[in-house]
């Protein structure tokens, strides 16, 4: 044991030598990709700017303007509302699918191929497809997908539905197929219906896969962009009596980056104060997912 | 440069033109910009046009001639006599009206600078953006822009989405009126090649002394901090664009028509049709339009307005469209200068 | 008894086959529009959405031909960005956090420790935190072209890569390497003729996620490119709606069947490894 641990150690002396080699590249990317990014945009976020370079701080009154600014309120409980909703049908449906096609049924191999393939398509691809598949079901009701935030609201639950009830149900699979063939069997011979068995015995067994669809389909659902922007870009918006308008149909990273850089050059800093209360959401989300799925490993 | 925002931001880098070679080419003071100090910071070199563009030869068909349409009330009721007669006639007055982003800004741009410009001369001129504007005209605007989506090919139900054509629809002869600019002029030419453009009527007293919408958003500066031979060489190409025969030609035919005395003849019809009425002595509608604050943010809101609008013409939902072009004027006005 | 309940049982996954199999095909009608409206008259494509491109709705290849030059910008230039910065990125991003993970796996030091850390930090960060000052950042570094932006690619994908990898070298025993040192291969060596042939599972996994992300990503490249010289695909085909001029819905639909074309492909081929690699980035978060 000592001595594989020495023999560690001069290996790992020798590698050390090599050490600008091995993460320079990465370390150099890493602080001009992220870190700077990451620390710049905290500051800034308490500071009042229209240049970067000659930013004046002004403590937290970016934040207080970001929670006072009605379209960013609504905008979370949209998202919240929309997240909330995806994860439901997306993950209902999910399972469905891959509880049916893990039953050993002829052609589930091309039924897996092809729920799987819209995941592949990028978002604002996506979000055109479905714009003019929507126009041409409403057009026909007179009606359109930007005039009623309800039909905006629902339409990108159907474009997600597409898009992503593929991709969990890979995760789906993998999890029913992991559920031991002799509980189920026992089940069986124990009397119990195939409705019980699968509450009672397959469910719970694959507890830690719905887990991880639930986290990933809330994250996806909170940082949502692509698809907002190409399929409604906010639209119908409230017209206020002052002017002022709301984006009925705008979510947080929508949101977030209007107020960067539609809005005057003078808003980017409550626009970044807007960018840390999102990135903390859904950093919290992210860690909660993290830290579970790191608990269920230790006890395996 | 596009606009005097453009020399608010870099007026520090702009060198005076007054009585510079340039400028003395100039056949008129339309086209200059000014920086806060006073110096004449920026001077156009091409100017468009926008307003009504007709097919005289359809107009004929229907029983009509452009010189009988002196006023909005001839519009109305040429345009509203050729919708009723759309089926026998087989074609309609006003080309589609798209509410999306590649054709909205046909009127919330262009055909709404008949009440904001309307508007500004009674003030005497807005020098700048003013902080918030009154709205005094909107109802002129709702009578020809209600005149454009009533009589038209498309229903104004169906345009909030967009993919219609309207382009081609006056190409193919589907309509007599199609609002849009001179820059249409290369693509309408070989099938409509007697095309003209008529102002934008809407019912204000004087109006039939009223000329098209001529402006522009392309200025020449130059930069005050570059060398003195770079100033030199630059007022020297400058000069030559706009003198030399064959180059001026060639601008021309890109650009349209330069403000030049010395630049090639137009050969585009609009830009013409601007021209006779200037002639004739009418007031150019000057591009107020060009002051709506926080542009993009500001038009996005009177779209989602008229889409409304649009589906339901209610008195209440064009107090909608009518408080986002005014109030929301104000708010966007605020947005940018704080 | 028995024999019933097997044909009751073999009736219903027959039923559960069809009901799916109808769902496949629903699955497959928005794709399928996009190829009928490609071959669809521009006007036909609002009024008849749904029906055939039969009889004068008929377009033939005209709406991919004018589609090579819709919206003031050459498709094919598009084409070759994306593939450029894909390419390019996926590579820089394999070869660099491959060559970081092994190191900082072996040497495990505190700024190794801190490192990775920061890497797995980094994973959930939404992008809109950091766009801002990134594109700033990337803009005075001059990252703005097809041919640099992999360093920001390379940047702010690190986290899940490195994640990855050290997930999968901590798994290789360390007698190999230690194997390999006695017969007098250095550090550098090592890595490249005993670590590396092992790797290749995750790298396959990596450079799935990797190929996905920056092949359909919008937001990086719109606000760190310039996009007057340079667009790739999904900024294209966001800017053709967005242009002054006629928006032509058939040439639209031409070149989105043109861009969703090699994506197909590329999963057709290679379903099998694509699906184990999206599901490994899944998983690990």
């Amino acid at each position: 044991m000592k001595k594989k641990l020495a023999k560690g150690n001069t290996l790992q002396a020798s590698i050390r030598r090599w050490g600008l080699l091995f993460l320079g590249p990465v370390v150099a990317a890493f602080v001009i990709g992220f870190v700077w990014p990451f620390v710049q945009g905290i500051y800034l976020s308490f500071c009042q700017f229209k240049l970067v370079s000659d930013a004046t701080f002004i403590g937290f009154n970016n934040y207080i303007k970001a929670f006072q600014d009605v379209t960013f309120t609504h905008a979370f409980w949209y998202t919240a509302l929309f997240a909330i909703t995806s994860l439901i049908i997306i993950n209902v449906l999910a399972f469905a699918v891959a509880y049916a096609l893990t039953q050993s049924i002829k052609g589930s191999n091309l039924f897996r191929t092809v729920f799987f393939m819209p995941n592949l398509i990028g978002g604002i691809v996506l979000g055109y497809i479905w714009s003019m598949i929507f126009d041409g079901i409403l057009g026909r009701m007179n009606t359109s997908i930007l005039l009623e935030s309800r039909y905006g609201f629902w339409g990108l639950i159907i474009l997600m539905c597409w898009q992503q009830i593929g991709y969990m149900m890979i995760i789906y699979i993998a999890g029913l197929q992991a559920v031991p063939e002799d509980m189920i069997e026992a089940a069986r011979i124990d009397g119990a219906t195939k409705v019980q068995t699968l509450f009672r015995v397959t469910i719970p067994n694959v507890m830690p896969s719905i887990t991880i669809c639930m986290f990933l389909s809330l994250t996806n659902g909170f940082k949502l962009f692509d698809q907002n922007l190409a399929l409604t870009a906010g639209q119908p918006f409230i017209i206020q009596p002052d002017g002022s308008t709301i984006k009925t149909t705008e979510m947080l990273a929508l949101n977030i980056y209007n107020t960067f850089y539609t809005a005057n050059s003078s808003s980017q800093g409550v626009a970044q104060a807007k960018a840390v209360i999102f990135f903390i959401l859904v950093a919290g989300l992210g860690l909660a997912q993290l830290g579970y799925t790191r608990k269920k490993e230790v006890q395996q | 440069m596009t606009n005097q925002a453009d020399v608010d931001t870099w007026q520090d880098y702009c060198l005076d033109l007054k009585d510079a070679a340039i400028t003395k080419e100039l056949n008129t003071d339309a086209y200059e910009l000014f920086a806060a100090d006073g110096k004449l910071a920026s001077i156009g070199y091409c100017y468009e046009c926008y307003g009504i563009i007709v097919n005289p030869d359809l107009l004929e068909t229907a029983g009509y001639s452009v010189d009988e349409i002196k006023g909005f009330d001839t519009l109305k009721q040429v345009a509203e006599d050729i919708h009723a007669r759309a089926g026998e006639l087989g074609f309609d007055a006003f080309t589609s009206s798209d509410m999306d982003s590649s054709s909205n800004w046909r009127f919330t741009g262009h055909l709404v600078n008949a009440a904001y410009f309307y508007e500004s001369r009674d003030d005497g001129g807005w020098p700048v953006c003013p902080p918030s504007i009154k709205g005094t005209y909107m109802d002129n605007y709702k009578a020809l822009y209600d005149l454009c989506i009533n009589n038209s090919t498309v229903a104004p139900t169906e345009l909030a989405n967009g993919g219609h054509d309207a382009q081609n629809e006056f190409k193919s002869g589907k309509a007599v009126f199609y609002v849009n600019g001179s820059w249409e002029y290369e693509a309408i030419k070989d099938s409509v090649p007697n095309a003209t453009m008529i102002p934008y009527y809407c019912g204000v007293a004087g109006e039939e002394k009223a000329g098209l919408n001529c402006g522009t958003g392309s200025y020449w500066s130059i930069n005050a901090k570059a060398s003195e031979a770079d100033q030199q060489a630059t007022m020297d190409f400058m000069v030559w664009c706009v003198t030399d025969p064959e180059a001026s030609r060639m601008l021309v035919d890109t650009f349209g028509v330069m403000p030049y005395t010395q630049s090639a003849e137009s050969t585009n019809g609009f830009l013409a049709a601007a021209d006779r009425y200037t002639t004739d002595g009418c007031y150019n509608m000057e591009w107020v339009t060009n002051y709506q604050p926080n542009v993009d943010e500001y038009r996005a809101g009177v779209v989602s307005a008229m889409n409304q609008y649009n589906a339901d013409q209610s008195d209440a939902n064009w107090e909608l469209v009518r408080t986002a072009y005014v109030e929301g004027w104000a708010i966007q006005y605020q947005a940018v200068n704080g | 008894m028995k024999k019933s309940s097997l044909t009751a049982e073999r009736r219903r996954k027959t039923i559960l086959s069809v009901v799916l199999g109808v769902i496949c095909v629903i699955y497959v009608l928005p794709v399928l529009t996009v190829v009928l409206n490609s071959f669809k008259l521009n006007t036909f494509v609002k009024t008849d959405t749904f029906a055939l491109p039969a009889g004068e709705m008929w377009a033939g290849f005209s709406n991919f031909i004018k589609g090579m030059t819709f919206g003031n910008y050459p498709f094919w230039k598009s084409v070759l960005y994306s593939i450029v910065i894909t390419l390019l990125s996926t590579a820089l991003i394999l070869f660099c956090t491959s060559m970081a993970a092994w190191y900082i796996t072996r040497v495990n030091s505190k700024f190794c420790k801190t490192l990775y850390y920061l890497c797995v930090f980094s994973m959930v960060v939404p992008f809109q935190m950091v766009m801002f000052t990134l594109s700033k950042t990337a803009d005075s570094l001059k990252l703005n072209t097809p041919w640099t932006i992999p360093i920001v690619y390379l940047g702010f994908g690190a986290g899940l890569a490195i994640f990855m990898f050290a997930g999968f070298v901590k798994s290789i025993p360390l007698e190999i390497e230690e194997a390999a040192a006695i017969d007098g291969c250095g550090p550098v060596r090592t890595f490249f003729s005993v670590v590396l042939p092992m790797l290749k599972p995750t790298m396959i996994s990596v450079g799935i996620l990797e190929i996905m992300w920056v092949w359909n990503d919008y937001l990086l490249p719109v606000l760190v490119l310039d996009i007057n010289e340079y667009r790739t695909i999904p900024i294209h085909i966001q800017y053709l709606k967005g242009s002054y001029g006629t928006v032509d819905l058939g040439a639209t639909m031409a070149l989105i069947l043109l861009s969703i074309i090699p994506v197909i492909a590329f999963y057709l081929s290679c379903q099998k490894h694509i699906i184990k690699g999206v599901a490994a980035g899944a998983v690990k978060g």
